[in-house]
């Protein structure tokens, strides 16, 4: 556990004290500062029941962000390190695979939430001057922060995994970016064919990360998708391990 | 300290290490001698425990690098190949990081890494980003690391190289002075640096050890070949005829040197010293005679001898 810290207090240093780690948090920035203007844009034509933060998610910015950042984030975590060597001297003291693949899981999801800090500003403005209350409760916004967390959890595991594959960078965040895509993708796949039986359009479902996404932001926390979310997340993670324990076996 | 026995290492269609052998005592330097792509990498890999062997046994203090592997990395202080930092980190904390990693305690990590940088002289770039160091200073930010946990073993691949003569220097000072208190392997390809710090030499090829002895025996049990040099004033033809004639010597080679002077390069039976006997002969004779002297076969002879073989089978 004190390794663990160790561990994940230097990888939170590399993407806080790094040029590309504020580069993200920019682009982040950009981006949801942009689907707000449109999100506003929208709001002063037709009236709308939905809450803002399902509007938000209505508008693929927040999907765009997380596709796009999650490679991006994660794509050092391996690969830069089995390139310039250090993966060597760091697998060579006496930690365990589960702590370093655990503390740079860790550092990535921490750092990913910090990216989207400014939406939460975004959100406060837009209350200060709309004088309203509406759609925009602790619920939501929790809820909207959770499945950010969840989404997140299981991109970042998907490029910790692309990323312990291969000694290059842009490799490793062209395999999460497609992985990511394709599982996204999967949603749509739902509605685009029909199911033949019961079983197949339901496990299809479970898939559907745009879908499920509504409803954490509209407060809804379901448990079977909370179960997709964390266990597809282990599994990306086992998976990595295997990857990094791999060279023992090689 | 090591144990190393029939240690065999494949890559995927490639052999690296082909069955080895060897042991390393506590306290010993013991270096590891070879061109590039004899083996020597991979054989300190696996005694680092980052690769597993594929096949044979490997010991470092009692325990099984690839059975006990949390056990013997607390007790190895590895620098790999190209002394693999983290650029964007302080020196002081990286080091401090290190130490932490190894299992040091706060406190205890403080003043091992205050230690160590005073034994590296790294006192005053403490603050520094290593990415901007030079290289030198990065070298022994590397071997600090290797040494901030007070290892038993110490493993340095090429410590070294790319360093001017005068970092070289200060490098090999350090690594000498750990002798008796620490184990140390070190591998090279640069052959004085074999002699001047290390107790023991193994000289690898093709993942093959072809020879395991002190720099001192290496060097005697080639004295049969040892040649000697005379540098003398007189007419070619007696030279050639004197040298011939004297049972002592094995072999010979008259070339001019300088104005009238003759280079002898002779070469006697069975590692006897003629240089008594060709001064006899210079005085008896009145010739002029200006220098007179043994070689000694370097490392470097000994070392292209024993690998020889292999290069003339590429040829």
């Amino acid at each position: 556990m004190r390794i663990f810290g160790t561990l994940l207090r230097r990888e939170l240093g590399t993407f806080f004290l790094s040029l590309s780690g504020y580069v993200i948090i920019a682009a982040v920035t950009l981006l949801t500062g942009l689907s707000f203007v449109v999100l506003v844009q929208n709001l002063g034509t037709d009236p709308t029941p939905m809450p803002i933060t399902e509007m938000f998610y209505r508008t693929y910015f927040f999907w765009l962000i997380v596709l796009l950042i999650a490679p991006v984030i994660t794509m050092r975590l391996f690969a830069l390190e089995k390139a310039t060597g250090t993966f060597e001297t760091l697998m060579t003291t006496p930690v365990g695979d589960v702590a370093v693949v655990a503390a740079k899981f860790s550092a990535a999801l921490i750092f990913y939430m910090f990216a989207w800090l400014p939406l939460l500003g975004c959100l406060f403005i837009l209350r200060h001057f709309t004088h309203q209350n509406v759609g925009m409760d602790v619920g939501t916004i929790g809820g909207m922060f959770i499945g950010t967390f969840l989404t997140g959890g299981l991109f970042l595991s998907l490029g910790c995994f692309a990323s312990a594959l291969t000694k290059s960078q842009v490799a490793a965040a062209m395999i999460s970016f497609v992985l990511g895509v394709s599982l996204f993708a999967m949603g749509f796949l739902a509605s685009a064919i029909p199911a033949a039986t019961q079983w197949q359009s339901q496990v299809i479902a479970y898939f559907g990360l745009f879908e499920q996404m509504h409803d954490f932001a509209r407060g809804v926390l379901d448990t079977r998708t909370l179960v997709f979310y964390v266990s597809a997340t282990f599994l990306f993670l086992f998976l990595t391990l295997r990857v990094v324990e791999s060279r023992r076996w090689k | 300290m090591i144990e190393v026995s029939n240690l065999t290492k494949r890559y995927a269609g490639r052999t690296a290490v082909d069955d080895i052998s060897f042991t390393v005592a506590r306290g010993e330097i013991v270096g590891l001698l070879g061109p590039n792509g004899a083996g020597k990498s991979t054989t300190m890999r696996v005694l680092s425990g980052f690769m597993p062997a594929t096949s044979g046994t490997v010991k470092v203090a009692g325990f099984d690098v690839f059975h006990d592997s949390e056990e013997t990395r607390r007790r190895i202080g590895y620098m790999p190949e190209n002394n693999p930092l983290y650029g964007e980190m302080r020196v002081r904390e990286y080091l401090k990081f290190r130490a932490r990693l190894k299992g040091l305690g706060w406190r205890k990590s403080r003043e091992r890494v205050s230690t160590v940088m005073e034994q590296c002289s790294l006192t005053d770039v403490g603050r520094r980003v290593i990415g901007q160091l030079s290289k030198g200073y990065k070298q022994r930010v590397g071997l600090a690391d290797a040494l901030v946990h007070e290892p038993e073993l110490i493993i340095l691949d090429e410590p070294t190289i790319g360093l001017d003569p005068q970092q070289i220097r200060a490098v090999r000072a350090l690594i000498k002075s750990l002798a008796g208190k620490h184990t140390v392997l070190i591998s090279t390809h640069i052959l004085p640096e074999v002699e001047m710090m290390c107790g023991r030499v193994l000289i690898m090829l093709d993942g093959r050890v072809l020879a395991s002895d002190t720099p001192e025996n290496l060097q005697r049990r080639m004295a049969g070949g040892n040649q000697i040099i005379a540098e003398i004033a007189a007419p070619e033809d007696v030279l050639r005829s004197v040298w011939e004639n004297l049972p002592e010597v094995e072999q010979f080679d008259v070339s001019p040197g300088e104005g009238s002077y003759w280079r002898c390069a002779i070469t006697p039976h069975d590692g006897q010293d003629l240089r008594p006997l060709i001064y006899a002969l210079a005085q008896e004779n009145n010739w002029m005679l200006r220098e007179l002297t043994r070689s000694r076969h370097s490392l470097e002879d000994i070392y292209m001898q024993v690998t020889k073989p292999a290069a003339e089978e590429i040829e």
